[in-house]
This record gives C-alpha cells, structure tokens and sequence, in this order.
C-alpha cells in the first residue's frame, strides 16, 4: 500500500486560554491524505483547521498524537527541517528583499549553488506568469501579484507537500476566481500534494479532489465534494455546504435501509437511511432545495403539501420559499428550463412539492 | 511580534541593563539621606531637626536659589511651551496640507535644529544676541541698568527655537492619519473654515498638539546646553543651578532635589496617562 | 482681505509658516551665518570680534599653525568622533538585547518595560551625571561595593581609579544614550509582521539565520534613528566630558565652551563650530543615505 502523503493520527491540540482554562483546539483529529491531492481543511473560524495546518507545517505541536508526512514522525522537528513548504495568509513576503530574493530564500538557507538558485528563481516565477520581476520590491506588487510570489518562493523548494493558510481571502471577487483555476492547473502541473485551508465553501467544492469538513476542533466528515454534498453525514456538515432543507419527525417505520418519518401536520416521508435508528427516534431529514420539484414528476414518491410564501427569480433558477402543514418551512429550487418567464406558482397560492426518497436522508445528529 | 518563550540569557542581560539604568537613581535617592554633609561616603540615615531623615528635603525649601531656579525654570518652560507649540502646529497644518513658494527650503529649515548640535546652536544665538544687545546698546547709548543683557527673555525665545521643529515633527506625524473628508462634511453642513478648524480639526489633531506640547516642555525643562549659553543673572534654571553647585561644595540636598525632581516626573506623567487612557 | 486669503491657499500656507519661520530665520539662519562670518574673523586684545577674511582659526584647527604643525586641536576633533563612534556601538549593543526582549514580551507587560526605560530620561540630565560621579570616584558606590566584596573573600583590593577619567566620560555617555537607542530599535522591531518569522522558519531558515537575515535588516531604520540620536549629541557634549573627566578630557565641545568664554577668542570658538557642525552634516547625510529613511526618523 503506498504511503500516504500526510497522516494525522490522534492528533489533539491544547492552548492555554485567555482566563487561565485550557482551550482545546483540535480533538482527536485522524486525517490521511493521498499523494498528489488537492485537499481542503474547510470549516468555520476557530473550528481548527488552521490549527491542523501549522502542526503539519511545524509552527504548533500536538499536545498528543502524531504527524506523518511519507510515512516519517515528525515528532517535534521544527518547521526549518520539514520537507513541506507554506503559503501564509498574509504572503508573509520580506519587504526589504527584492522578489528574486524572495523566491531565492529557501535555496538559499538549503546551500543550492547560484547558478542553480537563478535558474531554479526563473523557472518558479515563470510558473506563477511573473517572469522578469526578480529585481522589484513586494510592496511595488498587487495583491494578487504577491500572492503568485508566494507560490513560488514555496515551489521553488520542490517540497513533498504545500501547506496554504486561507490563500485567496484577502483577493476580490474576479481575482479569487481566477487564482482558483490557476492553483488547480498549478497543482495538476508541479503534481504534489496541495493541503489548503479556507472556510468559504464553495472554493472547496471547486478546487478540492477531497475536503474534510471540520467543526469544533474535529473532523466531522472527510470525502469528495460530491459525498459531502449529497451524503452529509450530520447536521453541521448539510448546513454547512450549500443549501439543505431541515424536517424535524419521528421515526414510524424501518424498512432495510429507508425510514418512514412522520411529521407534524400530518406529513409523511420516506428518507434514505444510512445510519441504524428506532422507530419512535426524533430525527431530522434533509432534502437539498434542488431536489425538491413543483412540476410534478412520476419518480417522485414524497409528497408535501403547503403554501408559497415567497418567490426570488434568479436567472437561472427560481427560488420558491414554502410552508408545510404543520409549520416547518422549506425552499424549492427550479432551474428555467424555458425562455419565456413562467411561475410554476404564485404568492399565496397551495403547491405539492415532490422528492425521491434517494434525496431525502435521516440524520440522527 | 508574538510573545515566545524567552531565551533566559535574554533575559539575564535585559535585566543586567535595566540594572544599569537605574543603579545611579537609586545612588541618588539612598544618599539623599546620608547623614555626611559632604556626601562622599553613606554614613547612616540623617536625623537632624523637625524633618529627621527627610532633613535634606526641608533644607531644600529654605534654599532661597532652589526655589528661584525651580520658579524660572517653570516660567521659561511654560512660556517656551505655550507659543512653541502655536507656532509648531501651525507650521506643521502648513506643511502637511499646502503647497507653496519655498516650501522644501521651509521644511529643511524648520528640521535643521534637530540635527544640529545644541552647543552650535546656543553659541550661535550667543553670537546673535551679543551683537544685536551691543549694537543697540551702543545705538541707543543706554545706562547700564537699562542695558540689554542675557537673560530670562533670551532663554525663553530659544527654548521656543529648538522646541518648534520637534512639535511639528510630533503633529506632522498625527496629521498623516487625517481625513480631509471630515472637513468637507463640516463645510457642506455649513460650518465656514475657522468654525471646522475649531469644532473638527482642532478635536481630532489634539493629542498629536498635546504630545507635541509635552514634548516640548520635557525638552525645555531638561535643557541645559542652550541655556547655558543664552542665559544670564537672574535667569538660572535648575540645571544651570546643578551645575553650578557640581563645581563647589555638593551636599545631599541635590540628591534630595534630584529624588524630588524624579518623583514629581512621575507623577505628571502617570497623570498624563491617565488622561490618555480616558480618551 | 480675509476673503483673499480664504480663496488663496497658497496664501494661507505661507502664513501658516511664516511665524516659525520668523523664529528660525532669527534664531538659526542668522546666529549660524554670524557664527560662520565670526570664524572668518580675528580677535583683538579686549576678546571683541575684528570682521575680517581670514582662514587662520580654520588652520589653526587643522593644525597648521603659524608655529609649524601642532596637532592639538586636530586630537581634540578625532578624539571626539571616537568617543561618538565607541558610544554608538557599545549603546548598540546594549540597546538591542533590551529592546528585542520587550518586543517579544507579552503585551501588556510591554508598556511597562518601555516606561521603566524612559523614567531615567526623566531625571534631569546634569543630575545623572553627578551621580556617575558618586558612584565612580575612588571613595565612591562601586569602589566601596568592590572592596567589601573583596573584603569578604579576603582579596586584596585596589580601587579603580575610574574619576575622573575618559573612561568615566564613556560610561556617562552610554548610559545618556541608552534610552535614545532602545526606543527606536523597539519600534522598528515591533513593526515586524510576526508571520515573517514564521515564513523564514518555513524556508529552512534556524532561529540564527532568521535573526541575522530577517530581524536585524528589517530593524535597521531603528538602528539608524537611534545611532542620529546618539552620535550628533555625542559629539557636540561638553557637560560630560566636564564632569566626568575633569579638565583633563577636551572634546570639540569643551573647546568651544572655553575659546568663547573662558579665552575669550570668540573667531577660533566659531570656526570650532562650524567644523563641529559640518562633522555633524557630513555624518547625517552619509548615513541616511546609505541606511535610513527620513520617514522613520520621523518616527522615532
């Protein structure tokens, strides 16, 4: 079995708080990464994904649990002795170096021959598209412009994996879209491990081959974007990406691998269960609002009834918010499929809402 | 930066050199209560009189040229304060908001002061002053007591020389930060220039004004080279006085004036702070 | 009128200014371009100026005097600037330490530090000195302390002979400037962007390397700040050297002091200085323009 490129096992991290208790960073995290993925740390702020990071980078050191990169401990080797290399949030660039100094660092501290240093220099800026800019100042450079700096002061090291800490945050809207593309092509090009880290979610879905999901110092759910989007795993992580509806019911029937859920209001669903539950169990399904379809449709076995309580037109979808007997709201998601402007309903108005029960799942947490 | 763990030998040598900071304060403060007149030797507490320790304290206040030299020393550097710091803001407003003839010449003459040795500087105001005293003087053909001299007035107008460049300095720096846009929105809202400068620039520029000033007040009551040569009888500030006394017979009522001297410090500036920290 | 100078504001700029440069053209340009007509003069038998143009007192300084060479008052010049320049580098290197180790403190134990270094400011500057004297002459803190340590251990004891002395001049020195030092290093190293530190530490860069590559660079407009503060009062010092050296140590200040007012030879106390204060300009202008930032002078 080959390696993998970075495995955290066990991994608990502790700092002591600002009124003397111990703040527990991240809890018993067990990750393990494949060579020559793009992964994604993605969770909200303080939920320890750039806590993970630094351990795999060296800046922090587990409190327990151990760090692997190629199958070596790390133990307390400290970050000037790792073969992996970081992009920081803030590009961290040495403003009274020029950019080819900059770049040139690490080999630098390495003890590459010159030679070696200048074209190794050329080559990494020619990567990131900023050839010929070794003899300017950071502070003479856009944002964007640092950014690919840093990128190529971390490549040039040929390290076994990039770490990058929030990259894009700091960019506008057009930029980060770009540079998204562009460290996609970057990391298919150079072919090592990207590890990045970012609490927007849909960067993750767009640029990650796997993305683990993290909440409260752990790791709630790690897969491909398209598991972690249709096969939420708990609450958080279905609220978390994208749109999800939320039904609260009880549990009244089990058949295999599906349940039926009761609802208030007299409602009844049948739902994918992945997950063992009992019948009488409080549970909640979800339903992605792109599932759920006005226009009525054969396949569809769930129906819910109840009244349109608002409708945003989007351009490409129509977004239909709506009330359920027994209370509990849900949104509707309908692509404009046709040219001419159609309300499949209006204000007011009462809709059957269908789904299968392949897009509904019972969640117990 | 972060705070990290320290290296110990850091440590060692910070604390090595704040030793050596202040060794010769404390000096100063233990021996203002030696009880040797000459001072040379610690030769036990003194107790003498109604003051008992605190005997070189008392002497201090009956010392008629202590309190004349204190009392100068606060007019000259009241006074030097008040119009340094006018004239410093203005000229900073001037330099940081406007532009106009001989303005790069302005500047280098306004900083020139701050890298010119202060004894070029009080020699030449010397030189100055005794050329222009001697040539009305001889003018104006004036008795003796009416005659033109070094004095209070002298030290007062070049305390105010070297005090200017380092409170524009100081308010320059403040004015950097400062939004013209609020200005603009005064003016829309119909308060005329001279209202805006006072309700909205003033308010906002006032710390900078107010380091600038205590600035200025600390230069002015520390100084001694200047004033040594701009001043005359009559005018003697406490430095000069120190000085003077270094040369003759020193007793523990300068420690007892120096310890005075420091605490007094302290206290103004801890209530500066305060001041600060309220804003 | 009001109304023109509402409307002109290159008008109004100039007004602004114009009392502080009042105040400088009297008490700076003026006093300075005597000064210098003064050192081009001679004196007569009273000790009153005789405005000539004459380069003697210029010579004489140099040491080229009418008697053939004598060097006296050029050792008083390069003695001067070695006293600056040992002073600046022995601040240096204590300053550094100090202020690297209250940049990396907590900070709310910063502020503290930083006010324990400034209270010795606050103490008035002749004070300080007289009290270098106490603890240096030979009845002195430190011999006294000195010789009861030897006492105890049953060491002989010779006490320093350290007041007066060019020694105790150094020491005085140092310990005026320290302060002057430390505060602008502090600044400048806290300026740092803490993730630089990390990011060398990313690039294989050790705690050494990453000190000498990162932090001191980045620390230099500080240095070169403080270094101003130190090496232009240094110079120019009389007091000190007074004092402490009693009159046996004459830098360029002491010599100023005493043709001007004790000998009464106001054209030689004149060309002293102005030669004082084109070291002074010299030195400043090589300086910054090799290391420093006017900006960061500004600042600190």
């Amino acid at each position: 079995m080959a390696e993998y490129a970075v495995e955290l096992r066990n991994v608990w991290k502790r700092f002591p708080g600002p009124g003397g208790e111990v703040v527990t960073a991240v809890k018993n995290v067990s990750l393990q990464i494949y060579d020559g993925e793009f992964f994604a740390l993605l969770g909200p702020s303080g939920c320890g994904k750039t806590t993970s990071l630094r351990m795999i980078a060296g800046f922090e050191l587990p409190s327990e649990g151990e760090i692997f990169i190629h199958g070596r401990p790390m133990g307390k080797t400290p970050p000037y002795q790792r073969p992996v290399n970081t992009v920081f949030q803030s590009y961290a660039l040495f403003p009274h170096m020029t950019i080819g100094e900059n770049v040139a660092f690490g080999l630098q501290m390495k003890g590459v021959d010159k030679k070696e240093i200048a074209r190794r220099v050329a080559e990494a800026l020619a990567m990131v598209r900023l050839s010929g800019y070794e003899k300017r100042k950071p502070k003479q450079l856009s944002g964007g412009q640092q950014q690919r700096v840093a990128l190529a002061r971390a490549l040039v090291n040929r390290p076994e994996v990039l770490l990058l800490d929030e990259p894009l945050g700091a960019l506008d809207l057009k930029l980060r879209k770009e540079m998204q593309l562009e460290l996609k092509r970057l990391q298919r090009e150079v072919g090592i491990t990207f590890i990045f880290v970012t609490h927007d979610q849909e960067e993750a879905l767009t640029m990650s081959d796997r993305i683990a999901v993290m909440e409260g110092g752990v790791a709630l759910q790690v897969g491909t974007a398209n598991e972690i989007y249709e096969h939420p795993n708990c609450r958080f992580v279905a609220d978390f990406i994208g749109e999800t509806n939320f039904l609260e019911g009880k549990v009244a029937e089990i058949d295999t691998d599906k349940a039926r859920v009761d609802l208030p209001g007299g409602i009844s669903l049948w739902a994918h269960t992945p997950q063992r539950v009992s019948v009488g169990q409080a549970v909640t399904v979800t339903v992605r609002p792109e599932k759920m379809h006005i226009r009525p449709n054969a396949t569809d076995v769930n129906q819910v009834t109840g009244y349109v309580t608002d409708i945003v037109y989007i351009g490409t979808d129509t977004h239909y918010g709506v009330v359920l007997n027994g209370g509990q709201t849900i949104r509707v998601r309908e692509q404009n499929y046709s040219a001419e402007s159609r309300l499949l309903a209006r204000e007011g108005e009462e809709v059957c809402v269908r789904f299968s029960i392949e897009a509904a799942r019972v969640l117990t947490e | 930066m972060s705070a990290k763990k320290q290296s110990p030998w850091l440590a060692l040598i910070s604390i090595l050199v704040y030793f050596f900071l202040y060794a010769p304060i404390i000096v100063l403060i233990i021996f203002s209560f030696n009880a040797s007149r000459t001072n040379v030797v610690f030769e036990g507490v003194v107790n003498q009189g109604p003051c008992g320790p605190f005997y070189w304290y008392c002497e201090l206040f009956r010392n008629r040229s202590v309190m004349d030299a204190t009392r100068n020393t606060l007019i000259i550097a009241f006074t030097s304060t008040v119009v340094s710091t006018i004239i410093g803001t203005m000229a900073a407003l001037a330099l940081q908001r406007y532009d106009f003839f001989g303005k790069k010449v302005s500047e280098t003459t306004l900083y020139f002061p701050i890298v010119t040795p202060e004894i070029v500087m009080g020699i030449g105001i010397l030189v100055f002053f005794s050329a222009v005293f001697g040539w009305i003087n001889t003018a104006l053909a004036l008795a003796p007591s009416q005659r033109l001299t070094m004095g209070l007035g002298t030290v007062i107008v070049s305390h105010i020389a070297f005090s200017i460049p380092f409170v524009t300095l100081v308010v320059r720096a403040r004015l950097h930060g400062f939004d013209d846009r609020l200005e603009e929105a005064a003016m829309d809202l119909g308060a005329d220039e001279f209202t805006t400068f006072r309700k909205i620039t003033l308010p906002l520029i006032a710390p900078g004004v107010l380091a600038g000033a205590m600035l200025a007040f600390t230069l002015s009551l520390d100084d001694f080279i200047i004033t040594f040569f701009t001043t005359g009888p009559g005018a003697t500030t406490l430095p000069i006085y120190v000085y003077g006394l270094l040369r003759r017979i020193v007793t523990p009522e300068l420690n007892a004036l120096s310890t005075i001297w420091v605490f007094v410090v302290l206290i103004v500036v801890a209530i500066s702070q305060w001041f600060q920290r309220r804003e | 009128m009001i109304q023109q100078i509402r409307e002109n504001r290159r008008l109004q700029g100039l007004l602004l200014i114009l009392p502080a440069m009042f105040v400088m053209v009297m008490l700076l340009v003026i006093p300075l371009t005597l000064t210098v007509i003064t050192s081009f003069g001679q004196r007569d038998a009273d000790g009153n100026v005789i405005y000539t143009f004459t380069l003697e007192n210029y010579w004489r300084l140099l040491g080229f005097t009418e008697q053939g060479w004598d060097d006296l008052y050029l050792r008083i010049l390069l003695r001067s600037l070695w006293l600056a320049v040992q002073t600046t580098v022995i601040v240096i290197l204590m300053a550094y330490p100090l202020a690297y180790f209250i940049a990396r403190s907590p900070e709310k134990r910063r502020n503290f530090l930083l006010f324990l270094v400034l209270v010795p400011l606050w103490t008035n500057f002749v004070i300080r000195i007289y009290a270098w004297v106490m603890i240096l002459r030979s009845q002195g803190v430190l011999n006294s302390t000195l010789g009861a340590i030897a006492g105890l251990l049953n060491v002989p004891f010779q006490p320093l002979d350290l007041y007066p002395s060019q020694t105790a001049v150094l020491i005085g020195m140092v310990y005026e400037f320290l302060p002057f030092m430390i505060l602008p290093i502090y600044t400048s190293l806290e300026k740092i962007e803490p993730s630089l530190y990390e990011a060398a530490a990313d690039l294989y860069a050790n705690a050494f390397r990453t000190f000498w590559r990162v932090t001191v660079p980045l620390s230099m407009p500080g240095i070169v700040a403080g270094t101003i503060l130190t090496f232009i009062p240094v110079i120019g010092t009389f007091v000190v050297s007074d004092i402490l050296g009693g009159r046996q140590v004459i830098l360029v200040g002491n010599l100023v002091q005493r043709q001007f007012l004790d000998a009464r030879n106001p054209p030689f106390g004149a060309a002293a200085s102005i030669i004082l204060l084109v070291m002074t300009l010299v030195f400043t202008l090589y300086y910054t323009r090799r290391f420093g930032l006017r900006e960061e002078i500004a600042a600190g």
